[in-house]
């Protein structure tokens, strides 16, 4: 089980409470099957934090695990480990813009 | 007894505004979807209570919400916007080649026979329709296929298609406009599309009487006559009375004919309304006014609409889809402004008062008129 913590926009959207989901993965832990398995857990997510079809990042989107910034990488690349076992969350960021 | 709900899309959010029919104790319900903006939001005509809401932010993009009991619950639907094929190129402000991005919805427009049945107008310039309330969505994409489509310029807001009339006499032809393109028909339910930008005069650009490229801010028909269209172009205020084959300019003794808003009188298709705009650069009320101009003649006659709106150091801007009418037996005529506020006249535009003063920035208003 992994946890997944969202910014306040997305969790009013999926209707979460508290700032985390957690999300059972089958398989490799990567960015890439933790987001499948967000957006299969939450649809209204689809879209909103990488484009439908291209699967990118939405630009003012970002990843950070164990204090490290996650937005460039691969999904194909392992979360750490400490993101596997739920000792740390992935976070999912806006990205700081005013208006 | 009948009531009215009006539904203000802004830019922090969505509100729901409802009284009775003597339009003077208002319910102010909101904000929805807080902080997201919300280009725009309609009822069904065949199920008052089916709204559809366009909801977007620069963070994450487009949302589409939909409601069954008349915005009371919202549920998002689908918002997978995805244009047919190989979407190309249109013309960048510089003139250059941009590939076709889709950024948003501008407008939504439900069915005229069919609530579950709504289209959607977006930037980039292209009609979406969806048949299934909102869950999926598919790209009309005859439209965007007209020879002409690589020759669309953006406006200064983004190439968006903001119009949307379908015929409420024949369910084959709709009208479209989009910004910097022109005003488009189809006749075989979306099939083709010629443009209908006869007659339309835009001094900016290089072929003032060009086929496309001008700047239509909004559209407007009354729905007993649907060949008579009135238009709010980037200058100049024009009709047609043969479904858009050509048109002519009525912008009269306006004191700008610059503007967004256009709209008619419920009951009198040949009353209809602006507010005049200061531009190019101002985009706020000329000598600091917010006035109201009204038409009983179908243009070139217009006369100011005063009463209850300030009349000094008001500059806000009223955008291209933030004013509407009620259908009560004495028309109300509602807009919002960049201000926050939203005017309603329960009297045709004889005098105003404000429904709410302190929203954020109003992007869109519509009115839906109930049976209670």
């Amino acid at each position: 089980m992994i946890r997944v913590e969202l910014p306040g926009h997305l969790r009013t959207l999926a209707r979460v409470t508290g700032h985390e989901v957690t999300l059972q993965i089958t398989g490799a832990v990567t960015l890439g099957s933790a987001l499948d398995a967000l957006e299969a857990a939450y649809p209204a997510l689809q879209g909103t934090i990488r484009d439908h079809a291209t699967l990118q990042r939405r630009a003012f989107i970002r990843f950070f695990a164990c204090s490290e910034d996650w937005s460039h990488e691969s999904p194909d690349a392992p979360l750490p480990d400490a993101v596997v076992t739920g000792a740390e969350p992935l976070l999912i960021v806006g990205a700081i813009a005013g208006g | 007894m009948s009531k009215v709900r009006v539904l203000v899309g802004t830019r922090k959010g969505a509100f729901v505004l409802t009284a009775d029919g003597k339009r003077e104790q208002w319910d102010i319900s909101g904000p929805h979807f807080a902080g997201w903006e919300i280009y725009h939001m309609k009822g069904s005509p065949v199920d008052p209570n089916r709204l559809y809401a366009s909801q977007s932010s620069g963070w994450s993009g487009q949302v589409m919400q939909r409601s069954n009991d008349g915005g009371a619950t919202w549920e998002p639907v689908g918002n997978k916007f995805a244009y047919d094929g190989v979407p190309g190129t249109h013309q960048w402000y510089d003139g250059t080649p941009h590939p076709w991005e889709f950024k948003r919805v501008w407008h939504v427009e439900p069915s005229l026979t069919d609530a579950d049945t709504v289209y959607a107008g977006v930037e980039d310039a292209a009609l979406f329709r969806s048949g299934d309330g909102g869950q999926t969505w598919e790209e009309v994409a005859g439209l965007r296929k007209h020879g002409s489509g690589p020759h669309w310029q953006p406006g200064a807001g983004g190439m968006c298609l903001h119009t949307i009339i379908p015929d409420p006499s024949n369910t084959r032809r709709i009208y479209i406009a989009i910004s910097a393109a022109g005003a488009f028909r189809t006749d075989d339910g979306g099939a083709t599309w010629q443009p209908i930008n006869r007659g339309l005069y835009s001094k900016y650009i290089p072929d003032p009487t060009a086929e496309v490229g001008h700047c239509v801010h909004h559209v407007a028909m009354h729905r007993s006559r649907p060949n008579v269209l009135f238009m709010q172009k980037h200058w100049d205020v024009m009709r047609t009375d043969n479904a858009g084959d050509s048109w002519q300019e009525v912008s009269g003794n306006l004191p700008s004919d610059f503007g967004f808003v256009i709209d008619v009188h419920a009951h009198e298709p040949e009353t209809i309304y602006v507010v005049p705009i200061k531009s190019d650069g101002e985009h706020f009320p000329p000598e600091g006014k917010l006035r109201v101009y009204r038409s009983r003649t179908g243009g070139n006659e217009w006369e100011a609409m005063t009463k209850g709106l300030p009349q000094s150091d008001c500059y806000v801007n009223v955008l291209r889809d933030a004013m509407a009418v009620d259908s009560l037996d004495s028309c109300g005529v509602y807009f919002g402004t960049t201000g926050g506020q939203v005017y309603a006249s329960a009297d045709a535009g004889d005098t105003w008062k404000p429904i709410v003063r302190d929203l954020p920035a109003v992007l869109s208003v519509e009115v839906q008129t109930l049976s209670s």
